[in-house]
């Protein structure tokens, strides 16, 4: 589905990563991980073919990355809706399937969209509320909803950039067995930034972690360890693993302050952290 | 409004009632249509800006001695698209509108007094005729004219109507599926500037706001439903355009852009009564 091969990507004449290898099949979960400002962002729009590398290759479904659009969904980082929208849910998924097109629909097209969304709103269970305007949904049920655009088309790989981002726990949780459940049912590859692994910890299939200058890839019980983390960022870090199964990172080094920092109250945390 | 209704036949029997009722539909249905998506992009305060361009636009070519649509369009559209460029991502901002605004108007004063004081009374009136339209007074040619622009429009903004709603609604995704967010951004607003000229030679470039947004704003409040508000606010326009005619057909004493402004706010004003808003409070739904 993807192949990474030894890419790299600069941003603004630096260096952002490099030596990234990564190969994800279908069905297949897999997690972009590192702290802010490590390029996470960047290797999802370097896979849609928004952003060039400068060394390596990726493939995308065996073509160059942006070739085969169609059959890839995408999660952008957002914000949600604006509460006065008068959009249906419904409308908000219809948009993944016909939003791009030229001109009026043909005449008898709605019909198999709105089975196709009816179909896939279910898959979400977002069928309570899609009719509903989307602004008064709740930040849960919008990124339902959103995963529900991005299906809707019958994608083969699943792009979603921190999709957990300003969700409760609870909702955390249940948007990441959604996503898990979608991967393995629907047989889509899903690569997902994430803030945070430990919400989706028991869905994964393999986690990457980017740092400046390097990455490493694999199964997160090989990847989020203290070896590991220690070689990837040169700096003493331990892995601890709570009674319930949480991983937490102490000792991960923030980034270089060249980068802004969307969670600036982070950096007050000091360096005893979750996993990201 | 019996009175009113038997009134019509008789009236279409006057070329002058005839030409406003033609052209009065295809600029209400573009203004309908265009309006829906400056009420969801939020762009309304761009229609009223434009509304001054096209005061400004039409005196400059009547002062200059051509013909006044040749001033008016050429303002709308290229203050439109200086918007467009002033603000971000093809969205004009407040702050841009509101200093190219007074700019623009204190222009139009001067060309007001330039035009007035080189002819007779009929000069002096034009300022009238512009601010508050004279579509009772179109001829057969500029009737014919306003209504194939006006169509024009219409066929543009439906062409580019997915499109347009994606890039509206979600600009981030849309423009990962290919959409040219930024481009059809310029469209859009060349698109509201042909529409605003139209719009003032029927209801004048003071009242054009009432006929692009309160049509919307009224299907809006109505339906939840993108396609169904965008027809429905065409619908609407073009209803109170010809109810305003009508009307001011049966009370000669009332200007038609006057009746057409007074109907189109007061189904806006009954759509807040009747219309569906199921808004729930912000902290239930918060999460």
């Amino acid at each position: 589905m993807v192949c990474v091969d030894d890419a790299a990507v600069r941003v603004g004449g630096r260096p952002l990563w490099s030596h990234v290898r990564l190969d994800i099949a279908a069905g297949e979960f897999a997690a972009v991980l590192g702290p802010n400002g490590a390029g996470k962002s960047t290797l999802i729009k370097a896979i849609l073919g928004l952003v060039p590398t400068t060394a390596g290759s990726i493939r995308v479904l065996g073509e160059r990355p942006g070739r085969l659009a169609d059959r890839v969904g995408y999660l952008p980082q957002r914000r949600s809706f604006d509460a006065d929208l008068r959009i249906r849910g419904l409308d908000i998924v219809r948009m993944g399937w016909d939003g791009d097109r030229w001109g009026l629909p043909r005449p008898g097209a709605g019909r198999a969209a709105r089975e196709r969304i009816a179909e896939v709103v279910d898959l979400v269970g977002a069928s309570a509320y899609a009719h509903r305007p989307v602004g008064q949904c709740s930040g849960g049920e919008q990124q339902r909803l959103l995963i529900a655009q991005a299906l809707v088309r019958r994608p083969e790989l699943l792009l979603l950039d921190e999709p957990l981002d300003s969700l409760d726990l609870p909702n955390q949780a249940a948007v990441a067995a959604l996503v898990g459940r979608i991967c393995r049912t629907q047989g889509v590859a899903v690569v997902m930034v994430a803030h945070d692994a430990n919400p989706i910890l028991a869905h994964l299939d393999k986690v990457i972690y980017l740092a400046e200058g390097g990455a490493v890839a694999g199964p997160p019980r090989e990847v989020i360890t203290s070896e590991t983390l220690t070689r990837l960022y040169g700096t003493p870090i331990e892995v601890l693993r709570a009674g319930d199964g949480r991983l937490v990172v102490v000792g991960q080094p923030e980034p270089p302050a060249a980068h802004t920092d969307r969670h600036a109250s982070s950096r007050t945390e000091g360096n005893r952290r979750a996993v990201r | 409004m019996t009175g009113v209704g038997l009134a019509l036949p008789g009236a279409l029997g006057h070329p002058f009632f005839l030409h406003a009722v033609l052209a009065g539909a295809a600029i209400a249905a573009a203004s309908g249509m265009i309006g829906y998506f400056l009420v969801l992009r939020a762009q309304v305060f761009t229609g009223d800006a434009l509304g001054h361009a096209a005061f400004t636009g039409a005196l400059a070519a009547l002062a200059d001695g051509v013909d006044l649509r040749l001033g008016l369009f050429a303002a709308t559209v290229v203050i439109a698209l200086l918007l467009g460029a002033l603000g971000r991502s093809g969205r004009a901002d407040d702050i841009a509108i509101g200093s190219v605004f007074a700019w623009i108007t204190g222009l139009g004063a001067f060309f007001l007094t330039m035009y007035a004081t080189s002819g007779g009374a009929d000069n002096a009136g034009a300022g009238v005729r512009v601010l508050f339209g004279s579509i009772f007074g179109l001829s057969a040619k500029q009737a014919v004219t306003a209504a194939v622009v006006a169509a024009a429009v219409c066929g543009a903004v439906l062409a580019v109507f997915r499109p347009l709603l994606f890039a509206s609604v979600d600009p981030a995704v849309a423009a990962a599926r290919g959409v040219p967010v930024r481009v059809l951004g310029f469209v859009f607003l060349a698109l509201v500037g042909v529409t605003a000229g139209e719009a003032t030679q029927a209801v004048g470039s003071l009242l054009l706001l009432g006929l692009l947004a309160a049509p919307a704003g009224t299907a809006q409040r109505l339906t939840d439903n993108p396609a169904r508000a965008f027809v429905l606010s065409a619908v609407l326009a073009v209803a109170d355009m010809w109810g305003g005619l009508a009307a001011s057909y049966a009370l000669p004493s009332m200007p038609p852009s006057f009746a057409v402004v007074a109907l189109a706010t007061a189904l806006y004003a009954a759509a807040f009564a009747v219309g569906p808003y199921r808004r729930r409070t912000a902290a239930s739904r918060a999460g």
